[in-house]
């Protein structure tokens, strides 16, 4: 049994042209946190349930932790480091902190690229499309309401461009 | 234990004819690689047993939802999202766009595959009931050309299929048949819990009843035998008929016949038979109050 090599693989994350070069199973998960150093995408359960490690693939929310590197040769990625503007907050995160949408903050980064991704399809979702859109993001301290008060008041933000 | 990426080659052919050389030239070598929703979820776990695995995520040619006039074609890496969003399924085949919706959350939807759903084989996977409703027939492409099999006849025992080593699937195929304009579709999945849960049990069935008669009927069931289960008993006991108490009772009792559950860590044999009676007493109910009212 020999080992696969390495091989280079190139894709844009938050906006800038990378190139990784490791393993074409290693998970984005792993490349994001280790290789990029972008550490605010979390692992829980590394098996698709929980969302914590959720990012945008091509605007497309996925799980990280279950897609392999060379899948994401050419893609644009985004990671919960790409959605605040510098240091003024997305509306989405300011909600979070506004209404308490976040307690330990582990499930946070996931559910904010849940929320985003929810917000793109129904700009004013109900809360039965709310609750269908972050079915798979698991928090284990807030109860979910104050996170479902949080996108709802994100909806109603209308303030500045984003 | 979580997977050791250093152990495990991954090949990108740039289109079917390479994919299919591949699979030609070492058959059984390389596991074809969709969406990863279930191999990434073994590889995780450190159970990948596959060490060579062909990423086909991008091949255009495994791609697209498309109709001609008598069969919807749907390509075998079309996402769920794809199909639950498809306006012509929604309309023609709307159990499927159902099934997709019940597939894991938005992030799974839009990685996994129908295709992958297909092969992965699990007998408690939420689309085949549909797909098996609809008469669905699958096309396998090699080297060797292509052949189309009944999806009804394509699993043949638990994770085994009629699927060469040298063979992908290639798409769906279902039969635009007027029959179901009109007919009534009911796709029920029972687990533990509304959202998020792997099926207890799920059933797919399609009915229509004209001038009196079940002039068409159709079930699908998940979670209940070692494959998708078709249920042909029971619709034996149902095309051409009335739908009386004794017709339906009769349909009924032929569950047995057609599923063979067991107890795991889901459910119990009992409790799988019971509500597999259940559902289709409700479908059957329902249909006889469908009737021929349409629209």
């Amino acid at each position: 049994m020999t080992n696969a090599s390495k091989e280079s693989f190139r894709f844009v994350v938050n906006g800038e042209p990378r190139e990784v070069t490791n393993y074409p199973l290693s998970r984005l998960l792993d490349v994001l946190r280790e290789d990029l150093e972008l550490t605010g995408t979390k692992e829980g359960c590394g098996e698709g349930e929980c969302g914590a490690c959720s990012v945008l693939i091509d605007g497309r929310l996925v799980n990280s932790c279950l897609v392999p590197l060379a899948q994401v040769e050419g893609a644009t990625v985004q990671t919960i480091e790409g959605v605040a503007d510098g240091e003024r907050l997305h509306r989405v995160q300011r909600a979070f902190v506004e209404h308490n949408g976040a307690q330990c903050g582990i499930c946070t980064p996931g559910m904010v690229m849940a929320a985003l991704e929810l917000l793109a399809e129904h700009p004013t979702p109900t809360i039965e499309q709310i609750r269908e859109g972050l079915a798979g993001n698991l928090c284990r301290c807030t109860g979910y309401i104050k996170i479902f008060e949080a996108v709802v008041a994100a909806c109603q933000q209308t303030e500045g461009p984003r | 234990m979580t997977g050791y990426s250093p152990d495990y080659h991954v090949e990108t052919p740039a289109n079917l004819a390479e994919a299919l050389e591949k699979l030609a030239a070492e058959p059984g070598k390389w596991r074809p690689l969709a969406g990863g929703t279930d191999l990434m979820v073994l590889f995780d776990a450190g159970m990948l047993r596959d060490r060579h695995l062909l990423n086909i995520a991008r091949l255009r040619e495994l791609r697209g939802i498309e109709a001609s006039a008598h069969e919807v074609r749907i390509g075998a890496l079309a996402t769920y999202t794809e199909i639950k969003r498809d306006e012509l399924l929604a309309h023609e085949l709307p159990m499927l766009g159902r099934a997709a919706r019940e597939s894991g959350a938005i992030a799974i939807q839009n990685r996994g595959t129908i295709g992958g759903n297909i092969v992965n084989a699990s007998p408690a996977a939420d689309t085949p009931p549909a797909l098996l409703a609809y008469g669905a027939q699958v096309e396998l492409v090699s080297l060797r050309g292509s052949r189309t099999v009944d999806y009804a006849e394509f699993h043949s025992g638990y994770k085994t299929m009629d699927l060469a080593p040298d063979e992908l699937l290639l798409r769906v195929r279902i039969p635009r048949d007027p029959r179901l304009d009109g007919a009534l579709h009911d796709y029920r999945k029972v687990g533990t819990r509304r959202a998020q849960a792997i099926s207890k049990v799920a059933l797919a069935a399609v009915g229509r009843v004209d001038s009196g008669r079940v002039t068409l009927c159709r079930l699908g069931m998940a979670s209940v035998a070692p494959v998708p289960a078709r249920m042909r008993n029971v619709e034996g006991e149902i095309v051409d008929n009335a739908l009386s108490d004794e017709v339906i009772d009769r349909a009924v009792a032929a569950v047995d016949a057609d599923i063979s559950p067991i107890d795991d860590v889901r459910s119990t044999r009992g409790y799988r038979l019971q509500v597999s009676k259940n559902l289709v007493r409700s479908f059957l109910l329902r249909l006889r109050e469908h009737g021929d009212d349409r629209r």
